[in-house]
């Protein structure tokens, strides 16, 4: 078992917003969550990467209990995640701005800064090498040097991956990664996400184009009002009944 | 524009900076520029937190007079020497920053602000009402001039401004190393998005509770200077008045910006000696102006050229674009 959640619950005053949640990643797939609006996608999302504490139950990654750690330890494992929008600083080049990404897996501090001692000087170089290659393969090299205010929704987007996977990370959760982007934009970057999984990254995203979802995922889970209502591949996804009905409303004929 | 060309300008003006006494021969404008350059060093520790890290802190006046106090206190009721409690004072301000900053930094933004308001008139009421300590609104007096070092003595307004300048110059330069470190990119990243920096594996805690202290350290040094320049200290250094000046200055030469503190307290402190003559009345045209430059500049004088490099470089990059692209046309 890689990452897992065992009767996940988070409540909100005596709102269930994710309610007994079971769910496994799979290593080294795609792994999708999908749901109507107010499924409690995102906040499943926030329980496992340490935004909000879970009520009850528990997130296990790598057989280690990680459910009360904060965010930033979290991070450290090698989880890495997104927002649904990311707030980059405008004024500032793409690549100034992914640098930072790979701060947590140095150790300068203050003294170093004031001193520019040599420890400074190679976690510097090697940020900005890391940095250098996450944008080369979001495939962002020639937009470098832009500055952010200036490149695209979709470009941003890219810059929001290449952050998260210059935390060197083991699995990335992607909440909404094409949220607000136009269908042939859409396309790339689904297959970025494809190349992530090839890279050896496990992937684990929310998403609501379905047509994209059905293409690309290996597992898929439903979410409907906090509870799992259905768990497979996305062809047992398709013919559920129950999903069909979450997404559809009854038919009528049943 | 290029990087050398930056460094000409930087250049030219340290070598203003360290001619213009030289220039005016009149003490009292080299009077005016040293206290410039004393509040342009708080303003530093200011735009640390506030313009890097995104914590408008609104108590930095009292950690200001608190690093004022301690040379004060430490020299004429200890009778310590000098330089001995010049050097403890800003290492006691932050260490009282320290302790406040663990718990101001539980709240954010407005809150933020709100509260450190609070922490910057309690620590005022404090320096007022403790008459035995403080002397209260007598004020204390007969604090020492810096003691000589060696044969330097900084008894003259020309050696007292000179002694601010290197101080203030290698503010600047320990500022300069910070925000362009890993440290100074880790703030950034606090200041755009908290839960972002936190997902990245950046204890935001730690961090911005660096930042505070820094923050207050530089305060209490700026303190320290103005207690041995000026040599006669009253509670209203630590007034809110203050705290917006210093938000005043901050805001004009451009928030988050390396030269915007220098910029905008040299400016201020400038055009208010010179409409000294208008009184009080200098407010009319000080607010309209403020107020104009917030809507057009909301990044002060430094923002303006730095949004004006950004156009530029970018203009050059389409060039360039356009460039390659026509000649590849040819080639074809």
């Amino acid at each position: 078992m890689y990452l897992a959640t065992k009767q996940l619950t988070k409540q909100f005053g005596g709102l269930h917003a994710v309610n007994e949640v079971d769910f496994t990643v799979e290593k080294g797939k795609i792994n999708a969550i999908i749901g109507p609006n107010g499924a409690g996608k995102s906040t499943f999302f926030n329980l496992i990467s340490g935004v909000h504490k879970p009520s009850s139950g528990q997130v296990i990654f790598k057989n280690v209990d990680i459910s009360n750690l904060p965010s930033n330890k979290i991070a450290k494992l090698g989880v890495a995640r997104t927002f649904q929008t990311t707030n980059l600083f405008e004024k500032s080049t793409v690549f100034e701005n992914v640098i930072v990404g790979h701060r947590l897996r140095t150790n300068s501090n203050l003294f170093d800064a004031i001193f520019r001692t040599k420890r400074l000087q190679q976690e510097e170089e090697r940020s900005k090498e890391k940095a250098l290659e996450v944008l080369d393969f979001v495939g962002l090299t020639k937009s470098a040097e832009r500055v952010v205010a200036n490149i695209s929704q979709e470009e941003k987007k890219r810059v929001a991956f290449a952050l998260a996977l210059a935390t060197n990370p083991e699995i990335v959760f992607l909440d909404e990664p094409t949220a607000g982007v136009n269908p042939d934009e859409t396309e790339e970057l689904s297959s970025l996400i494809v190349k992530m999984k090839e890279r050896g990254i496990t992937v684990c995203l929310i998403e609501h184009k379905m047509q994209m979802i059905m293409e690309m995922a290996d597992k898929i889970m439903v979410l409907n009002y906090g509870k799992k209502i259905a768990e497979g591949t996305p062809n047992e996804i398709n013919n559920n009944e129950q999903v069909i009905e979450a997404y559809l409303g009854r038919s009528a004929s049943a | 524009m290029p990087k050398k060309f930056e460094k000409y300008i930087v250049i030219f003006f340290i070598v203003l900076a360290i001619i213009f006494p030289l220039i005016t021969q009149n003490d009292y404008y080299i009077h005016i520029m040293t206290l410039a350059f004393i509040w342009s060093i708080a303003v530093y520790g200011l735009n640390l937190l506030a313009g890097y890290t995104g914590y408008l802190s609104l108590a930095h006046a009292g950690f200001f007079a608190i690093g004022a106090y301690a040379v004060g206190l430490l020299t004429v009721k200890i009778e310590m020497g000098f330089w001995v409690a010049f050097i403890l004072a800003p290492i006691i301000t932050a260490v009282i920053g320290f302790f406040i900053g663990i718990i101001s930094l539980r709240t954010k933004e407005h809150y933020f602000a709100i509260y450190t308001l609070c922490v910057g008139y309690v620590i005022y009421l404090i320096i007022d009402k403790w008459d035995s300590l403080t002397e209260g609104v007598r004020g204390l007096m007969g604090i020492p001039a810096p003691a000589n070092i060696g044969p330097i003595s900084f008894t003259t307004p020309l050696s007292q401004y000179y002694l601010v300048l290197a101080i203030l110059l290698l503010v600047i330069f320990i500022i300069y190393r910070i925000i362009n470190s890993l440290v100074g990119r880790t703030f950034i990243a606090i200041r755009n998005s908290e839960p972002l920096a936190l997902s990245l594996g950046i204890s935001t805690i730690k961090n911005k509770l660096l930042s505070f202290v820094l923050s207050t350290f530089f305060a209490g040094l700026a303190g320290a200077l103005y207690a041995s320049f000026v040599r006669f200290l009253g509670p209203d250094i630590a007034s809110t008045a203050i705290t917006f000046d210093l938000l005043m200055y901050l805001i004009v030469g451009g928030i988050g910006t390396l030269f915007g503190p220098i910029v905008g307290t040299t400016l201020i402190v400038w055009i208010s000696q010179n409409l000294q003559f208008l009184q009080d009345y200098r407010m009319l045209i000080f607010g309209p102006l403020l107020t104009i430059l917030i809507i057009f500049a909301p990044r002060g004088i430094m923002g303006i050229i730095g949004d004006w490099k950004v156009k530029s470089s970018e203009k050059k990059r389409n060039k360039e674009a356009q460039k390659s692209q026509s000649e590849l046309k040819k080639e074809a």
